[in-house]
């Protein structure tokens, strides 16, 4: 079980900057995030878009931002735990017991929800049918490719995920690759590629088509997919993986007993807390009258809940206001002093 | 005031006065029509106000911008007449339109 004085849902650009003010003021603090990478919606939705709306920073993009972030958080040794959903919160005495996919616990007074819209979870082929295979030959993430080997695989998607394991499984695999229109929004050089192996009968390439069934009984054999013009054809596979993106999803967060309205929660405008005592939320999930979801409003959100995590960590003692310009406490935290 | 009218997936039939301005998506959201998340804000960052337009209205809007279909190709049920709602903004042009919902967006 791991003690801290506060732990942060969401390491997105919100989460980041409220850790380092965590941190700042003394207070220990953990990070757990759904996503394999840090960075929230700015690193998974558009890592290459410029930004022009953050305060002192004319132009840049959701990486940059990313960077910088995870560059102003290095005077600070900071626990992340990616790859894990929190999937449970309880009160424990005067504590919040909290539980990860990955079955690691912590025990805090101090949760702070910066979960954006939720975690980030794949999206998924809207026919019933396809649930019963998932894991089994329905897959949208891969972790062993070696399970295809000599194997049929048709591959659903347009962008990146999809093109690059078109390419990378029609080295030892049959390949279909089904996608719903002729453009394809992956890098134009995969796309190139892609297009030779079509060439050299290493892929078969069905544009303007979406599955509409899988068939089988434990294992898929074929699929049905079906034309924009409403022509159907049968497809004999073995595997069908979908890489149609993430999506948002708010998950576990609607069970912890929390006002949530239209997928956010309501908190106050002094410490950002919600309903339950100790528990915060800020960025884009929280919501109060005139709300921006904002990057920058995220920013100041975080800042106001730190110190009130402050008070909950440290009962017996008094925050007291700093600047990092001038106060050597500060400056000692930031590394700049001995 | 232009019109809209939304039909929600259980077949409702929704008639919106929207003002000129606001985004279809916004006239959705601000009137408490299920079924349009919208969980990015109108920023085409996510495919959660996905629409489908009713086919005599697909020519009278604006064409898509650069990356509207790449965002509808991560929506659910994509189709012909799909379109993010939060890209169609509402004018005295627009009024009469008619959009149906999926049965979800996630």
């Amino acid at each position: 079980m791991i003690k801290i004085d506060a732990l942060i849902i969401g390491a997105g650009p919100t989460g980041l900057f409220t850790a380092h003010q965590l941190k700042l003021i003394g207070l220990s603090c953990e990070v757990v995030d759904n996503l394999d990478k840090i960075g929230g919606q700015c690193i998974e939705l558009y890592p290459d878009k410029p930004i022009y709306d953050i305060p002192a920073v004319p132009e840049c993009t959701g990486e940059e931002l990313t960077n910088n972030l995870i560059k102003q958080l290095e005077p600070f040794d900071i626990n992340f735990h990616l790859n894990e959903r929190v999937d449970e919160v309880k009160s424990q005495n005067d504590n919040w017991f909290v539980k990860t996919s990955n079955d690691k616990t912590f025990l805090t007074p101090n949760v702070i929800i910066a979960g954006g819209v939720g975690s980030f979870e794949p999206r998924k082929f809207s026919p019933k049918e396809c649930e019963k295979f998932e894991n089994k030959s329905i897959f949208y993430s891969i972790k062993d490719k070696k399970i295809f080997e000599g194997k049929k695989i048709t591959i659903f998607g347009g962008g990146d995920s999809a093109l690059d394991w078109a390419v990378e499984l029609s080295k030892k695999s049959k390949v279909n690759l089904v996608h719903r229109r002729d453009e394809f929004r992956g890098a134009q050089s995969t796309v190139n590629k892609m297009n030779e192996l079509v060439k050299s009968g290493k892929i078969n390439l069905f544009t303007k088509y979406q599955l509409i069934n899988a068939n089988g009984s434990d294992q898929v054999q074929s699929i049905d997919i079906k034309h924009d013009d409403g022509e159907i054809i049968n497809i004999k596979t073995d595997y069908v993986l979908g890489f149609f993106g993430l999506i948002m999803q708010l998950g576990p967060i609607a069970n912890w007993g929390l006002n949530i309205d239209k997928k956010t929660i309501s908190v106050d405008t002094e410490k950002f807390e919600t309903n339950q005592k100790g528990i915060y939320a800020i960025g884009d999930i929280c919501s109060y009258p005139g709300k921006l979801k904002l990057i920058l409003s995220g920013f100041h959100e975080g800042a106001l809940a730190a110190r009130a995590c402050f008070k909950l960590a440290r009962p017996n003692e008094k925050y007291r206001f700093e600047f990092t310009t001038t106060s050597s406490n500060l400056l000692k935290r930031l590394g700049k002093k001995d | 005031m232009p019109k809209i009218t939304y039909i929600t997936s259980d077949n409702k039939v929704h008639n919106i006065d929207v003002d000129n301005g606001l985004t279809v998506m916004e006239g959705a959201v601000q009137n408490d029509i299920p079924g349009i998340d919208a969980d990015c804000g109108g920023g085409m960052a996510c495919a959660t106000c996905h629409v489908y337009v009713k086919e005599d209205w697909l020519n009278k809007l604006p064409k898509k911008e650069d990356g509207e279909e790449d965002m509808l190709d991560m929506a659910f049920e994509p189709k012909q007449n799909s379109r993010l709602s939060c890209q169609l903004i509402v004018s005295e042009e627009l009024d009469g339109l008619e959009v149906s919902i999926p049965t979800k967006q996630g």
